[in-house]
């Protein structure tokens, strides 16, 4: 309806197969656009230009342009050095976890919310579980650190009931696994909105359906809800596995310290150490082309195959 | 979204409309609607322990901001205030900075907002003309920026090199518009009915007057959303100000907040953290005050967060 009148009405002002004339009438629209096409242009593609300096001896004070070419020194440097696999292993592990233990959470939460027939504890349960997500990581992480912070509240507890203090925030082997936790704390309630939404979209005559087939609760759930939202839950899988280079930056530079560098330290917070803080910046950029490149190929792979699995898309 | 059918529904028989339809709507609405008893039990108590566990930790913290130092010490896990004190609170209002990077994130949340939208509106507007020419092109160039980020190194030196390190456009213009929110507001203009703007171009409107004074007000659910998305992500920003803003005058509520609740660094506050002992506060106290500062303003606008954050996932969902 809306979309035919569209066509029809908007056809009068463009119908003229003269391309000029067509981007006259347009001029006013372009205007409009390019603001943003400026600042695209200034933030996003300049810096690209700036990305020669991955190649180069980059020294500041000559400046990019007169920097010496040093060819794939860098990437060498970076691929031979230990680094490269600690980092590599720790970003994918840390990733590849969160889908692991992470993915789950709000699909299952939404799943309980769904049965529940009193509004008023939906909501309060709903209200209550997005909040976190409202957050900074700084914040949060704050509110973590009252908890595992060496002297925290857990450690409090357990050396009081006579244990040995839990090395949460230096030792690998804790740290990983508060990471994924306290992730999913801060987002398992926002994240299970698009469950929710999908499980709204359920046509109810399929359940009555089922219910005349004789279906109970169960069969319901396993027949009727889950096919409902499967499409969604594989869209949101596929996206992820798409992201699989973001470990997660802006949470672990919170919690991050030296002594988990072992087993925490991934691409982001290297590049930061060693582009921002230590002035390496040739091998910072680097290492950050990298990542970008790995991670564009994962993004379009994923957007491809959800494209081909439905109608969805992200771009 | 697809809808997907399941195999359920092939045995059904076609449903007839008639007498008595409406007592067996009602008997299957109630099969439908009712667990076994014990499921019940499961899930409401599992969804409480969930609400629980995200509730617990920011009242504690709550608590133990308006608790004096020894009962913080006899009690680690203060679930209730069985003292009262504003000591912390006090102490971090008497200092000058976080009063200053408190306002320091409100300038930049209000200007930055603010240049957000106009400029994503804009571009939004046209960008949803399909029909000019170029537009595709327009898209692709958009879309590959948001897709390959040169990362943070070349960013940097783009910003110095425009002379903004140091200034608080640095934390506005590297961010004026996002891609993500420049997408779901066209796809939103879209579901503005066409015929209305027609007309008034045929009244002899312009482009400016029909998106401001038409379809800018019919797309309010929209740029309420998106004007959220931003707001939060300026009160949030971190990244860019650890990046850009070294002169600690100048830092956002975000970085002062990382010194004093992660880094117990009270040198931001213009004291260290040994007079802040010798005054008796504890700088856990301290912390916990902090913290509840600085989640006191998004608890405030926390009903509107709510309610358009959950329509702008769904807009992004129905069609990204």
């Amino acid at each position: 309806m809306a979309t035919m009148t569209r066509t029809q009405s908007t056809t009068s002002r463009w119908k003229s197969s003269l391309l000029l004339r067509r981007m006259w009438r347009a001029r006013y629209l372009y205007l409009f656009i390019l603001p943003t096409l400026v600042y695209f242009f200034i933030f996003s593609y300049i810096p690209y230009y700036g990305l020669s300096i991955a190649f180069k001896d980059f020294k500041i004070f000559w400046g990019i342009g007169r920097s010496p070419w040093v060819g794939f020194k860098y990437f060498q440097e970076f691929f031979n050095s230990p680094d490269f696999t600690r980092l590599l292993r720790n970003t994918l592990l840390i990733s590849v976890m969160r889908i692991i233990f992470g993915f789950p959470v709000p699909v299952i939460f939404a799943l309980l919310l769904n049965e529940v027939r009193h509004m008023w504890y939906k909501r309060s349960i709903q209200t209550i579980t997005y909040f976190p997500h409202f957050l900074s990581w700084v914040v949060y992480a704050g509110i973590m650190l009252v908890f595992i912070a060496p002297t925290g509240i857990v450690n409090q507890i357990t050396t009081a009931a006579g244990g040995q203090k839990i090395p949460i925030l230096t030792n690998g082997t804790y740290f990983l696994p508060m990471l994924i936790l306290t992730d999913i704390m801060k987002g398992f309630g926002f994240g299970a909105i698009i469950y929710l939404a999908a499980l709204a979209g359920i046509d109810p005559q399929l359940y009555e359906a089922a219910v005349v087939d004789g279906a109970n609760k169960w069969q319901q759930v396993r027949h009727v809800t889950i096919p409902g939202i499967r499409s969604t839950i594989v869209v949101m899988l596929i996206l992820s596995l798409g992201g699989l280079m973001n470990a997660g930056f802006d949470q672990i530079f919170q919690f991050y310290n030296a002594s988990v560098q072992e087993s925490a330290d991934i691409i982001d917070t290297f590049v930061y150490r060693i582009g921002l803080q230590s002035s390496q910046f040739s091998l910072g950029t680097a290492v950050g082309m990298f990542k970008g490149i790995i991670g564009l190929i994962l993004i379009v792979t994923a957007n491809s195959i959800v494209r081909r699995t439905g109608e969805y898309s992200i771009w | 979204m697809e809808t997907t059918q399941p195999t359920v529904t092939t045995k059904s028989a076609p449903r007839q409309r008639g007498e008595g339809t409406k007592r067996v709507e009602a008997w299957t609405q109630n099969r439908l609607m009712r667990n076994p008893w014990w499921a019940e039990i499961i899930i409401y108590g599992m969804l409480l322990v969930a609400g629980a566990i995200t509730l617990l930790p920011i009242w504690i913290v709550f608590v133990r901001s308006f608790s004096p130092t020894h009962i913080i010490a006899q009690y680690p896990l203060l679930v209730y205030p069985r003292q009262l004190t504003l000591e912390a609170y006090k102490y971090i209002f008497q200092t000058p900075t976080l009063l200053r990077s408190f306002w320091t994130t409100v300038f930049i949340t209000v200007v930055g907002t603010t240049l957000n939208m106009l400029m994503t509106i804009m571009a939004a507007y046209g960008l949803s003309k399909t029909e000019i020419p170029g537009n595709k092109l327009i898209m692709g160039f958009i879309v590959f920026a948001m897709l390959f980020g040169a990362g943070i190194v070349p960013t940097y030196i783009v910003v110095n090199k425009l002379g903004l390190i140091d200034k608080l456009w640095a934390l506005i213009l590297p961010s004026a518009v996002s891609p993500f929110n420049l997408i779901l507001m066209r796809n939103y203009f879209w579901s503005v009915p066409a015929d209305i703007e027609d007309s008034a171009h045929i009244d002899g409107a312009s482009d400016w007057t029909v998106l401001w004074r038409i379809v800018a007000p019919l797309s309010m659910p929209a740029i309420s959303t998106i004007g959220l998305f931003y707001a939060v992500g300026h009160w949030n920003t971190f990244f860019s100000a650890l990046f850009y803003i070294n002169d600690n005058s100048k830092w956002p509520l975000q970085l002062l907040l990382r010194s004093i609740i992660i880094e117990t660094n009270f040198q931001g506050m213009g004291t260290t953290t040994g007079e802040v002992r010798q005054r008796f506060i504890n700088p856990e106290n301290i912390k916990a005050a902090t913290i509840v500062f600085a989640t006191v303003p998004i608890l405030m606008v926390y009903p509107f967060l709510q309610k358009y954050f959950v329509q702008g996932v769904k807009m992004g969902a129905i069609k990204g």
